[in-house]
């Protein structure tokens, strides 16, 4: 087991190098210069900012750079907030982001795992039929469109109140968190709850349940011990994905509810063509995702002995 | 939006939510004198050395005074400076005695000549060193022919600033009120290497407020500075900043919750506003928007009819009505707007220009000389934009102009943000969108723009009678001949339709009615908080 | 396989007839050990027996969820294709006396008279200016119309107030009240110039006027009047509908069932051409991605060893690439020059990021059935690679990829969404549904049409889709029938 985590650790290595080279590429393959701005600059100011941020090197040799200073876990100075190295900005916003996401899949996963049981034990009934439908009309809404209509909500629900229940936006304790985090799981506890549902109907049954049911376990046995751990499988594998699209995912929510994550910086960026900050934020969510996927998989194999044979034989 | 005026504005007065400010009412409770506000985003750079931005310059504003500042009618007004000569060759400051460091120390000459040389180091890359150019050697030490020390601007004692001009400069007075033209104390800067101005430690203020938190990317707070020469007159306590958001929508609910006790209303928010019966009010916010003609030889627009016809077809009344939609805004009719002094009155009053009215016949007569010029065929035409919100609109309403009016298609060419600034400084469009923040409240800020040697002339327009009158207004520090020069240089650029003038640019803003005493303005610090005040 | 018939049951009835009979004790004869009769019946079944694809269309029909969802989005379909050949207005033409109107029955319009040029109403008689604080001025006196009010223009006009250096006029949709006044619609910068024109974006409605004197402050004091504005057209676009149109006829407008949006753009014409745009990135993207993905998960999760090891190599890394940034990237990289509506690169950055879901998906279920009874089963029996990855894994996986596949359509439909929300989506003019909501919902408390249609649209064919997707897993897993 631990030979296979290092080899997959050494594995994800080199796809950090791989991403930081696609990165790299692609934005360099983006039209127009980083250090342009809304007033033109002269020659000599642009030489010197060019000189600042090394731009007067060959793009292979940036790149070496580049590479270089990231083993050393330095990411550089952001071109656009000039005074924050990436680092800081990782730093300083990755944890609301973090917050904010595992909060959500926290919802999302728990909340899956229990729709998906009520509506596979109780399927076709009307407790399946309406759950699932709100669940799937509660996903038919865009994320930007949901959030705003929550901000519109919570704020009808202050001013009846006439005081805060609910902030309606901004960054501090957990009542900050609360409508930012559902809004940002709902898609996903649409989709576990489908995903846990269709899974769990499938065991209903194989042998092995069929086998307990016949040795007369109680229902609730047969379901925590073989149904349960059975169906939560594919739940299992898509969490690691999960949580990369509520992350990055994230940024609609972070836009609406004025919350100081990492999402914003992705996309301004790259609408400002900020170099360090593409590079650096894009391979420290690389190397992120990496270890998660490679935290799934080995969870996977602990939840599926098969697999976990499987893959030791090789 | 205020101080990073100097900037090319988005592409468009669409979006006229500014770094909004806001403070809050609401639920809770709040200790007296305390203002909240939302910022667009945290300030990129307060390093005043190097600022660029809106948001950097506003919390700049606040914390910082520079030689002189603008009073409540936009006039120049002493600042850390209580007196000054102002020659042709050089020019001298006498500073206020109680000026004070936030740390208690005295705001020297040697302050503002450590700054300034800070600035036009070639080390500090500077985006903003073109500003000191009017002092004597900038330019050359700013291309590293000179060594820094070079600078025309020395202490000749702890209160006496003595600056050698490179050449007369009318404005000078203006431009000492500017960011970069901010003092910065030498020791504290040295003190943290790389980090001057990084943190809310790291910046050393001698203006009415001081920085005194910066959660990065959360929130900000300033405090008033007990050590500011006119801190009796500053009122407020405290101004917070806990929220940035770009997002107008959300600044706006902030605000309808009590959050926050400024806002900017754009288009889609002033029905909302009137529905939820809050006072509104507006002020004239210093751009000016237009449409750039590519004038590089062989394309369709370097030519004169084609230009004339479109001009002909443009109602800038319909378009600010209707495609702004946010009143305030003005019809743009020519290059210097409305709030820009001249002489003794407005320049508007003083230099009249005729608008231009719409005349679709005329304008077909237009079109059908520049299709004899042009070889029988008008070629699609590409219209440049950008991203920001708004700007999608303002082009589909060219792109149903250009067809319905002129029968000429119009192709929407949507770039992001450096993209369009690649496509504009190459020259690969036809017409582009852009805009202009004044630096400082002269016409020059507006009158320079398309002289043929600068480089945010992104048509490259060129006319030598223009570059001449330009010339000559820079040289003079007389201000009829100035005034005159620019006057006739505006003129030649609206004659021969040199750009399409769109808009003057105005905003419409919510304010908490507990907030009094807030500046407004066009130019200079805003909003400038410095005499207002909260009641409770 | 033949149907079932008489012959089966009498086959059926003779095989039981057989097992029934009582055998005697006998010594065996050479003719016990002849071979029996063949009779293809045996393994007949006493039930019609259907294919596997015809057995899931009667479960699908059986689900009424389903059956209204397959209608609905044939439905769209409809829309999409024909609803532009019937509905023939253009959806980028504005129309900009018609800005954000809800939909309306009557279209009739009364045309307007142009008004005579405006002059302001300027006083030989500067007002005294005294150095009275300007939050004590007096509301301007007799404040009036010039003229009518129409949606053309509305002129105002009140007496000079003294000691004003000029007046401030103010707009609202509802009655003023307390020190809500309305929208500020202008200044008049003397205190001799008594007169106001307002053209601003001008709906058929009631508005108040305010008009308050200033000298740098603000008075106190409005002069209110209510103003209801005649609704009607303006001679210019009234002879487009109607050339011999004239001041007080009336012409029919062309009809906007849906209302029209900020630019006067008829909502319907662009749900239609939006449908376009949405629901082929919806099809096309996933359709696209799912294949290669469940091609490589497939390949990756039958071969295993290398093959796999490789396959999933490649998958990590893409998955590793954060979606949102290089779907960002990719498409700004791509770029659209000019004119170009920026499908292209939406799809190319959506399929280039978005297949390995399916593929780890399809690789983890075929690893799963790789190692089940009835396939190894099988593959002892010597089943070759092709029929095993056909009969046994592929069908066996379907269900759980057709889940992934309904969820891909409306995450396709979201994804560009979510690109027109930061302002990177469908180029202008190109409308599609996610520019629309975005557009929209700014506005949704006033206009709230803009909205809601768009909104709607992106629901139900999300939601028809998600039903849909759930009916066909259902009806096309086998493993479902003992359940019921």
């Amino acid at each position: 087991m631990l030979a296979y985590t290092l080899k997959r650790l050494l594995a994800g290595v080199v796809t950090v190098v791989f991403i930081a080279t696609a990165t790299f590429a692609a934005m360099h393959a983006v039209p127009g210069d980083p250090l342009t701005s809304g007033k033109a600059r002269s020659a000599e100011i642009r030489a010197n900012l060019k000189a600042r941020y090394g731009l007067d090197q060959p793009v292979l040799v940036q790149y070496g750079v580049f590479l270089k200073n990231m083993a050393k876990g330095d990411f550089g100075i952001s071109f656009t907030q000039q005074n924050r190295s990436v680092n800081d900005i990782i730093r300083e916003h990755f944890p609301i982001s973090a917050t904010l996401g595992v909060l959500s899949l926290l919802f999302a996963t728990l909340g899956g795992i229990v729709l998906g049981s009520v509506t596979a034990r109780f399927r076709g009934r009307w407790a399946d039929r309406s759950t699932l439908f709100f669940v799937v009309l509660g996903i038919s809404v865009p994320g930007f469109v949901f959030a705003a209509l929550a901000q519109f909500g919570v704020l009808a629900l202050n001013r009846s109140a006439g005081t805060t229940v609910l902030p309606v936006a901004g960054w501090g304790g957990f009542r900050f968190m609360l409508l930012p985090a559902l809004t940002l799981g709902l898609g996903t506890l649409a989709f576990l709850t489908r995903l846990m549902r269709s899974s769990l109907l499938e065991i209903v049954n194989q042998d092995y349940v069929r086998t307990a049911r016949a040795k007369g376990l109680p229902p609730w046995r047969i379901f925590l011990a073989h149904q349960l751990r059975n169906g939560i499988l594919p739940v299992v594998t898509l969490l690691g994905p999960a949580l990369a699209a509520i992350t990055t995912g994230g940024f609609v929510v972070e836009s609406v509810f004025a919350i100081p994550g990492l999402g914003r910086y992705f996309v301004q960026a790259v609408q400002q063509l900020d170099y360090t900050v593409i590079m650096g934020l894009t391979v420290f969510y690389g190397a992120f995702l990496v270890v998660m996927v490679i935290a799934v998989d080995i969870v996977y194999g602990f939840v599926d002995p098969r697999i976990r044979v499987a893959t030791e034989e090789q | 939006m205020p101080t990073r005026r100097l900037t090319l504005l988005a592409t468009t007065a669409l979006l006229a939510l500014g770094p909004a400010a806001g403070c809050s009412g609401g639920g809770e409770t709040r200790a007296p004198g305390v203002l909240r506000l939302v910022m667009s985003e945290e300030p990129p750079q307060l390093d005043s050395t190097r600022a660029t931005d809106q948001v950097s310059n506003e919390i700049l504003g606040h914390v910082m005074e520079g030689l002189t500042r603008y009073g409540k009618g936009g006039e120049i007004v002493p600042a850390v400076a209580e007196s000054w000569e102002l020659g042709e060759a050089r020019a001298t400051f006498h500073l206020r005695a109680e000026a004070r460091w936030a740390d208690g120390s005295p705001v020297t000459a040697q302050d503002f000549v450590f700054a300034w040389r800070t600035a036009v180091d070639p080390k500090t890359a500077s985006e903003y060193a073109f500003i000191l150019y009017p002092v004597k050697n900038a330019e050359a030490i700013n291309q590293g022919k000179l060594p820094v020390a070079a600078l025309g601007v020395r202490a000749r004692d702890a209160r006496t600033l003595e600056v050698e001009l490179e050449r007369p400069t009318g404005i000078f007075l203006g431009l000492t009120a500017f960011t970069t033209y901010y003092p910065v104390k030498q020791a504290f800067y040295e003190a943290r290497p790389g980090r001057y101005a990084a943190d809310a430690q790291d910046l050393l203020a001698n203006g009415p407020f001081v920085l005194s938190r910066w959660i990065h990317g959360a929130s900000l707070v300033l405090e008033k500075n007990p050590r500011y020469w006119g801190a009796a007159h500053v009122a407020l306590e405290r101004i917070e900043i806990p929220y940035f958001t770009q997002d107008p929508s959300t600044a706006y609910n902030l605000f309808k919750d009590g959050k926050i006790d400024l806002t900017g209303l754009d288009r889609d928010l002033v029905g909302r506003a009137q529905a939820d019966r809050f006072r509104m009010k507006a002020f004239a916010a210093g751009s000016v928007f237009y449409a750039e003609f590519n004038h590089r030889p062989g394309k369709p627009t370097a030519n004169y009819h084609l230009r004339k016809a479109i001009q002909l077809v443009f109602d800038a009344k319909e378009y600010v009505s209707k495609v702004i939609g946010v009143p305030g805004n003005r019809p743009g009719v020519r290059l210097i707007p409305r709030w820009v002094p001249a002489v003794g009155g407005p320049f508007w009053k003083e230099y009249p220009v005729e608008p231009v009215r719409l005349d679709l016949d005329a304008a077909r007569r237009e079109l059908e000389l520049a299709k004899r010029e042009l070889g029988g065929k008008i070629p699609a035409l590409v219209w440049l934009t950008g991203d920001d919100p708004g700007t999608a609109r303002e082009a589909e309403y060219f792109q149903y102009l250009f067809q319905s009016r002129l029968g000429v298609a119009l192709k929407i060419d949507k770039q992001t943000f450096k993209q369009r600034l690649a496509k504009m400084t190459s020259g690969d469009f036809d017409l582009v969108a852009a805009g202009w923040g004044p630096d400082y409240a002269d016409a020059m800020t507006f009158a320079d723009l398309f002289a043929s040697w600068n480089e945010n002339n992104r048509g490259r327009w060129k006319n030598e009678r223009y570059d001449v009158l330009i010339r000559n207004a820079q040289a003079s520090i007389d201000p009829k001949t100035r005034m005159d020069a620019m006057a006739e240089a505006e003129r030649i650029l609206l004659e021969d339709v040199a750009v399409l003038p769109k808009s003057e640019s105005g905003r419409v803003y919510l304010q908490s009615p507990k907030l009094t005493g807030v500046v407004r303005r066009a130019v200079g610090t805003d909003p400038d908080f410095t005499h207002a005040r909260m009641e409770p | 396989m033949s149907g079932p018939g008489a012959t089966g049951e009498a086959a059926g009835a003779a095989v039981g007839g057989a097992a029934a009979r009582p055998i005697p004790p006998r010594a065996l004869g050479p003719e016990d050990f002849a071979s029996a009769p063949r009779t293809d019946a045996v393994a007949r079944s006493s039930r019609p027996s259907l294919s596997y694809w015809k057995d899931a269309w009667i479960r699908l029909r059986r689900n009424r969820q389903a059956t209204i969802s397959l209608l609905i989005i044939c439905g769209l379909v409809l829309f999409t294709v024909v609803g532009p050949a019937l509905w023939r207005i253009d959806p980028n033409r504005p129309e900009l006396s018609r800005i954000s109107e809800p939909p309306r029955w009557d279209t009739r319009a009364e045309v307007l008279a142009e008004p005579p040029p405006f002059g302001e109403t300027v006083l030989a008689d500067v007002p005294p200016s005294l150095t009275a604080d300007g939050a004590m001025l007096p509301s301007p006196a007799s404040l009036e119309l010039i003229g009518r009010a129409t949606v053309e223009s509305v002129r105002l006009r009140w007496a000079p107030v003294p000691g004003a250096a000029g007046y401030l006029v103010y707009r609202s949709t509802s009655r003023p009240g307390g020190d809500y006044l309305g929208l500020p619609m202008g200044e008049v910068a003397a205190g001799n110039v008594v007169s106001f024109e307002d053209a601003f974006n001008l709906e058929p409605r009631t508005y108040w006027y305010s008009v308050v004197a200033t000298n740098g402050a603000e008075s106190h004091a409005a002069a209110t009047i209510e103003v209801t504005l005649t609704p009607g057209i303006s001679l210019v676009d009234a002879k487009v509908i109607d050339p011999t149109a004239k001041p007080g006829d009336f012409v029919s407008r062309p009809l906007r069932p849906f209302g029209t949006d900020f630019l006067g753009r008829d909502v319907l014409a662009r749900l239609m051409s939006g449908a376009r745009v949405s629901l082929f990135i919806g099809f096309a993207a996933p359709l696209v991605y799912t294949l290669l993905g469940i091609l490589l998960g497939g390949i990756a999760g039958y071969f295993g060893g290398k093959v796999d090891h490789w396959v999933m190599r490649f998958t990590d890394f893409v998955l590793a690439l954060p979606f949102l940034l290089f779907m960002i990237l990719f498409k700004v990289a791509f770029g659209s020059g000019p004119g170009e509506s920026g499908i292209g690169p939406m799809l190319v950055a959506m399929i280039v990021l978005a297949w390995t879901g399916a593929a780890r998906l399809t690789r983890g279920q075929v690893l799963q059935l790789r190692e089940q009874e009835f396939v190894q089963a099988s593959r002892l029996l010597g089943a070759r690679p092709t029929y095993l990855i056909l009969r046994h894994l592929l069908p066996n996986t379907l269900g759980v990829i057709l889940v992934s596949l309904t969820f891909a359509i409306p995450s396709a439909i979201f994804a560009e969404a979510f690109l027109s929300f930061i302002g990177m989506g469908v180029a202008p003019p190109t409308a599609s549904w996610g520019s629309m909501c975005n557009d929209g919902i700014k506005t949704f408390l006033v206009y709230p049409h803009e909205f809601l249609f768009p909104a709607a649209a992106i629901s139900v064919t999300v939601l028809a889709f998600n039903l849909l997707g759930d009916g066909l897993r259902d009806a096309l897993d086998p493993r479902m029938r003992s359940v019921e």
